[in-house]
C-alpha cells in the first residue's frame, strides 16, 4: 500500500507500524512518530494496522532556539 | 531558581542552532555556563542524521528544554509536545505556537488552550508569549509556572523593544519566573533583562551568530551576573539636572 512518509509517498509491504518503520529504514531510537497528526507512542507502534494513504511523520532530534 | 521543582543557578538559556560547527555549540555551551539548552523536532531522514546531534547534546549533561517551533495551531504543538516527552524523557516544553509569519509573533489564544491541555497532561510549560498582562494571567490560571515573554521577534537582535511592558510584568507577577525569550542581540540587552527584574533570558541567534561564539556565550553570562548583581544593588533613579559629585563645600575661591 501507499502512505505518506513525511510528506513523501512511499509504496510499503508492512500492516503495521513498527514494521514499516523497518522497513523504512528507520532504526535509530531517537526518533517519535505520529500518524495523521496523532502522537503514537513508541510501545504503540506494534499494534497500530496502517491504512492506505496515512500520513506518517517520524520526527528526531534537530537544533532548536 | 526553581524551574517547576528544578535549582537551576545559571540564568542563561541557550539556544543550540546556527552555529558553525557542532564543536563551537558544543563549546559556547560550556562557555555560557548554561545549565539548560533548547531543542527542536524535525523530520528524521532514514540515515538518522538526528541521533548524531542528539549524541553531541546529551554529552553536555546539560537539562533539555524541547521547544514546538514552526507549530502553528493548538493540535500541531500538543502532538509536537508528547514527541518531544517520548524522545527528550523530559516534562519541560517550551511551548511556541506562531501567530504571524513576518514577525513570528505568538498566537496567544493558541497558546492558552495549549498550555491548559498539557499542563492538564503532566507537561511542565515554558510558554513564548508577548508581553500582555491579561495573556500573562490566563497562562498561569492555565497551569504555567513560567512566563517567557519575547523582547523583540525571534531572530532580529533588536534588543528589548518594550522594556516598560516588561517592567509591568515583573511589578504584576512579582512571584512567577520571568525569562526574556528572544530579541536579545548583544550582552547590554541581557543586561537591561535583569536590570528590568526578569531571572533569566533565553538566547541563540546573539550567540550562534556572532563573530565569535564561544566569547559571546561567555560574554553573555558576565553580563547577566552583571545585571542581576545591579538590580539587587538597588539603582539610582535618574535625575533631570546635575548634581555634583564631588563635594563643593570647602571650595576654593580662585577667581
Amino acid at each position: 500500500m501507499q502512505i505518506i512518509v513525511n510528506q513523501n509517498p512511499r509504496d510499503i509491504r508492512s500492516e503495521t507500524l513498527g514494521e514499516a518503520l523497518t522497513e523504512l529504514g528507520f532504526t535509530s531510537t531517537a526518533i517519535a512518530t505520529a500518524i495523521n497528526g496523532r502522537f503514537i507512542p513508541r510501545d504503540a507502534r506494534a499494534d497500530v494496522i496502517l491504512a492506505e494513504g496515512d500520513r506518517l511523520e517520524v520526527l528526531a532530534p534537530m537544533q532548536g532556539g | 531558581m526553581q524551574l517547576y521543582g528544578t535549582e537551576i543557578s545559571s540564568r542563561l538559556l541557550l539556544g543550540t542552532a546556527q552555529y558553525p560547527s557542532p564543536a563551537i555549540l558544543t563549546q559556547a555551551i560550556e562557555a555560557s555556563g548554561c545549565e539548560i539548552v533548547t531543542v527542536s523536532l524535525r523530520r528524521e531522514t532514514a540515515d538518522g542524521s538526528g541521533a548524531g546531534f542528539w549524541d553531541v547534546l546529551r554529552a553536555t549533561g546539560k537539562h533539555i528544554l524541547p521547544n514546538t517551533a514552526g507549530c502553528h495551531s493548538v493540535a500541531e504543538a500538543v502532538t509536537t509536545a508528547h514527541m518531544a516527552r517520548e524522545i527528550f524523557g523530559t516534562r519541560w516544553i517550551k511551548l511556541e505556537i506562531i501567530g504571524h509569519a513576518d514577525n513570528l509573533a505568538p498566537d496567544v489564544f493558541a497558546l492558552v488552550e495549549a498550555a491548559r491541555v498539557l499542563s492538564e497532561d503532566g507537561f511542565q510549560v515554558f510558554p513564548y508569549t508577548t508581553d500582555d498582562l491579561v495573556v500573562g494571567e490566563k497562562l498561569l490560571t492555565a497551569g504555567c509556572e513560567v512566563l517567557m515573554p519575547w523582547g523583540a521577534p525571534i531572530g532580529s537582535g533588536q534588543g528589548l523593544r518594550t522594556p516598560d511592558a516588561l517592567r509591568a510584568m515583573r511589578a504584576h507577577f512579582p512571584e512567577t519566573l520571568l525569562i526574556v525569550d528572544a530579541g536579545i542581540g548583544r550582552p547590554s540587552d541581557a543586561v537591561q533583562a535583569m536590570e528590568l527584574g526578569m531571572d533569566a533570558v533565553l538566547l541563540n541567534t546573539a550567540v550562534a551568530k556572532a563573530g565569535d561564539p564561544v566569547g559571546m556565550a561567555r560574554a553573555m553570562s558576565l553580563a547577566l551576573d552583571a545585571g542581576r548583581a545591579g538590580r539587587r544593588a538597588d539603582p539610582m533613579e535618574p535625575r533631570d539636572m546635575a548634581v555634583p559629585s564631588t563635594p563643593v563645600l570647602g571650595l576654593a575661591e580662585l577667581g
